[in-house]
């Protein structure tokens, strides 16, 4: 048992109980060993609604310590309410460094996003997870998607892609764009934007996805292969831009467009704000727009 | 030649279970022999059995007792009491039924009622249509009829289409069961003269034919069908 | 003849509780044979039917196939994953209500192409032109690939359905009432359409029906079930024309004449 010096004692080390702990880290093992398995746990009630990630707070306030350094991130941003405040839990019961540059940061908590810079080896990324069953809107009964996963039987997933062409021409999902994890299980990747997903390919990282409301915890192990599905005439493609951030004028990352006046002026900026405000010390002076593609 | 068709001992009565398992013997003892380019004609009185022997023999009615022995596939094969697969093979190859009453398909045109047992027997499409077509334009149905399904045709257009189907596949075995019944002298003598083309191709031919000149026109022999408690049993060697 | 049975059932017992849903069903089906299964509500057809389709597990009795891809196999000891992917590659199974076969909420053309996908077609184009094939087949107009099912008449459905199943060019078909529940004149044509696809594919089927017009059209042989018992099977022909059973005497002799 961790000795508590600087709490008041009210609460145990990063919130959680030791055994509730001990359980979580048990399935998130157990995750691990079966990537793209979801595998259920005990979730608790914790201190926040569902939907604001209360399955991400029990993933990370499982494998939390001392010596990590937390970042937290809602949309690619370090700055939100939400983020602010999960970071600002942490650090008050599990008293840890936090950061808001992703090279720093040891856990990762993110909800909607990958961050732009490259992951390494050691950092675990903790995805926010809403809704974990990528066959749930074909399949609503839990019993016969659990044997869809087991048997690999897939048709149905390919079905609402074929689906998507047929009505829009081509593939026309956009974020939570499902994935083939290792070859055998097909995955949500949680609300991200597709854009993220070949981030998620071969990630040095560790990458572990919490469902707070429906209490399920899965895993992709570092340099798991991790595949977009698509059609060999229709494949996988990620979002383009035509525009630069107007902050730091990349051209390379995954931009958010804001109308910023009531004449409709239209802005894109960075969605990760820490890869925004690394480059923007880079070059600065410089004017955005000027900015060469790298 | 030996004969291809030979029946011996065949039995058959009818059960009927509505009226407290009363049996109706029809056939009794009766038996049968018929070589290639015969043509035995069936004749007794009515309700003599003549309709149950060809029924009989076709496999649609069961034989209570006795054999019926097709040459088929190089080979001999009893039919009484034979598996389904087997009768319905004998069928397809070997074995022809022209009946009083087409059963019709909806919406199946003539030309393709007619060329159905062809191409089963692996004819091409063209060719069964062009023997389909032969066949119907010999037994004078007018060709503005051949591509409707014959549903709607007459009693005696439809009996031509059934003559047709029984035909095309030159069968080595043809059951007639009054092939010219409700046909008129022009159509009749069509049909006589194909069913002794194919008597003379070497089909062996058991038929049922009530008007004597057709009778006279296509049989070889005559074999007397006699009601089970007449006697003697209708037999001829 | 060095031809196998395609299906070979022994002694195939199915009870509810104390009720017998079937007992003591055995025979073989052989390749192109369509099996017709008739007998009133209640005979123990439909259980009997699952039963071979692998939907219901037998109490009693085997229910082997001679599979394509694995020679014979015991459709009751194959494994879970085995015997779902054998329904949807070597089978088909047609249900009486289109709905229950089909997934209403997308196109016509996944439908089709669904049983492409799950066995691991991913050109989208070329599932696109075989459900385009198959919609043509089925005598639905090809402009309606995009439509879903939920948009189209019950006669559409159910040739949707057909369509659907022998998309992977299955061996054998398990049919539940094909045409129950539906007009006279779509009856008639899907019935016709049945017997075309069924000759020229070469398929074998087993079908229930208490339709005994359905069976003399589609069937080559039958087997009359009463309280769960075969009470007689034969030709089709025969067993309509010269019904040995007084229970078939009494089907056949209920049908009002046309």
């Amino acid at each position: 048992m961790p000795d508590i010096p600087i709490q008041e004692a009210a609460y145990n080390y990063a919130y959680l109980d030791e055994q509730t702990k001990r359980m979580i880290r048990r399935a998130i093992l157990k995750a691990v060993a079966v990537p793209g398995y979801q595998v259920p746990f005990g979730g608790r009630e914790m201190p926040l609604p569902y939907g604001w990630g209360t399955g991400g707070i029990q993933v990370t306030a499982a494998i939390i310590g001392r010596d990590d350094t937390l970042k937290v991130i809602d949309q690619g941003a370090d700055d939100t309410t939400n983020a602010v405040s999960i970071r600002r839990f942490f650090a008050r019961v599990a008293d840890v460094a936090t950061t808001t540059r992703t090279e720093e940061a040891s856990v990762i908590q993110t909800r909607h996003r990958v961050p732009e810079t490259p992951l390494k080896e050691g950092q675990i990324l903790v995805f926010q997870v809403p809704i974990p069953e990528p066959l749930r809107m074909l399949e609503p009964r839990e019993t016969e998607t659990r044997t869809l996963h087991a048997l690999s039987e897939y048709g149905v997933m390919q079905v609402s892609l074929y689906e998507s062409i047929a009505r829009h021409g081509r593939i026309a999902k956009t974020y939570n764009y499902p994935v083939m994890v290792n070859d055998r299980y097909i995955m949500s990747p949680s609300p991200i934007p597709k854009f993220d997903n070949p981030k998620l390919d071969r990630s040095p990282a560790l990458q572990l996805y919490g469902a707070g409301r429906e209490k399920r915890i899965y895993a992709v192990p570092p340099y798991t292969p991790v595949k977009s599905l698509d059609f060999d005439d229709h494949p996988f493609e990620i979002e383009t831009w035509s525009e630069s951030c107007a902050l730091c004028g990349s051209r390379e990352s995954f931009l958010d467009e804001m109308i910023v006046d009531d004449t409709g002026k239209r802005l894109f900026l960075c969605s990760d704000t820490d890869w925004c405000q690394e480059r923007q010390g880079e070059h600065q002076g410089e004017q955005p727009q000027e900015e060469p593609a790298k | 030649m030996p004969p291809v068709l030979r029946v011996s001992g065949l039995t058959k009565s009818f059960v009927i279970h509505a009226q407290g398992g009363l049996a109706l013997p029809v056939l009794r003892d009766v038996s049968l022999a018929v070589s290639p380019g015969e043509c035995v004609a069936l004749v007794g009185p009515s309700g003599a059995g003549k309709s149950t022997l060809l029924r009989c023999l076709y496999g649609n009615y069961r034989a209570d007792a006795g054999s019926i022995r097709v040459r088929h596939r190089n080979d001999h094969v009893e039919l009484a009491g034979a598996e389904p697969r087997v009768t319905l093979d004998v069928r397809r190859r070997t074995l022809g039924f022209v009946s009083q009453f087409l059963r019709v398909i909806p919406r199946v045109p003539a030309v393709d009622v007619v060329a159905e047992p062809a191409l089963r027997l692996g004819a091409t499409e063209t060719e069964a249509r062009r023997r389909a077509e032969f066949l119907l334009g010999v037994l004078g149905i007018p060709p503005h009829l051949w591509s409707l399904p014959p549903a709607t045709f007459s009693g005696g257009e439809q009996q031509r289409v059934n003559i047709a189907r029984s035909l095309i596949a030159d069968y080595p075995i043809l059951l007639l069961d009054e092939p010219t019944a409700a046909l008129d002298a022009g159509n009749r003598d069509g049909v006589v003269e194909l069913i002794n083309q194919r008597r003379d191709a070497g089909a062996a031919i058991v038929g049922i034919f009530h008007d004597a000149a057709v009778r006279d026109a296509v049989a070889t022999r005559i074999l007397d069908v006699v009601p089970p408690g007449a006697q003697p049993p209708g037999v001829q060697p | 003849m060095t031809v196998r049975p395609l299906l070979s059932v022994r002694d195939l017992t199915k009870r509810f509780g104390n009720r017998v849903a079937c007992r003591d069903v055995a025979f073989d089906l052989w390749p192109g044979e369509v099996l017709g299964i008739v007998g009133e509500s209640g005979s123990g057809k439909t259980t009997l039917l699952n039963c071979l389709a692998g939907r219901m597990t037998p109490d009693t009795g085997s229910v082997i196939y001679d599979s394509n891809a694995s020679g014979l196999v015991d459709v009751h000891g194959l494994s879970e994953a085995r015997r779902r992917l054998l329904t949807r590659t070597e089978w088909g199974f047609v249900n009486q209500d289109a709905r229950e076969g089909l997934r209403m909420g997308v196109s016509a053309g996944a439908n089709i192409g669904e049983r492409l996908m799950a066995i691991g077609e991913r050109h989208y184009g070329e599932i696109r032109r075989t459900a385009t094939d198959w919609l043509g087949r089925v005598e639905i107009e090809l402009d309606r690939l995009d439509d879903r099912p939920t948009d189209f008449s019950g006669g559409m459905r159910q040739r949707l359905q057909i369509a659907r199943n022998l998309v992977s060019n299955p061996w054998l078909v398990f049919m539940d009432e094909p045409t129950g529940g539906l007009d006279v004149s779509v009856q008639a044509r899907i019935l016709d359409l049945l017997r075309g696809l069924v000759e020229n594919l070469h398929l074998s089927a087993v079908l229930v029906t208490h339709d005994l017009g359905v069976a003399r059209l589609l069937t080559h042989r039958l087997m009359v079930m009463q309280g769960g018992r075969v009470v007689e099977d034969g030709l089709t022909d025969q067993v309509l024309d010269d019904p040995q059973h007084a229970y078939t005497q009494m089907l056949v002799s209920s049908i009002l004449p046309v």
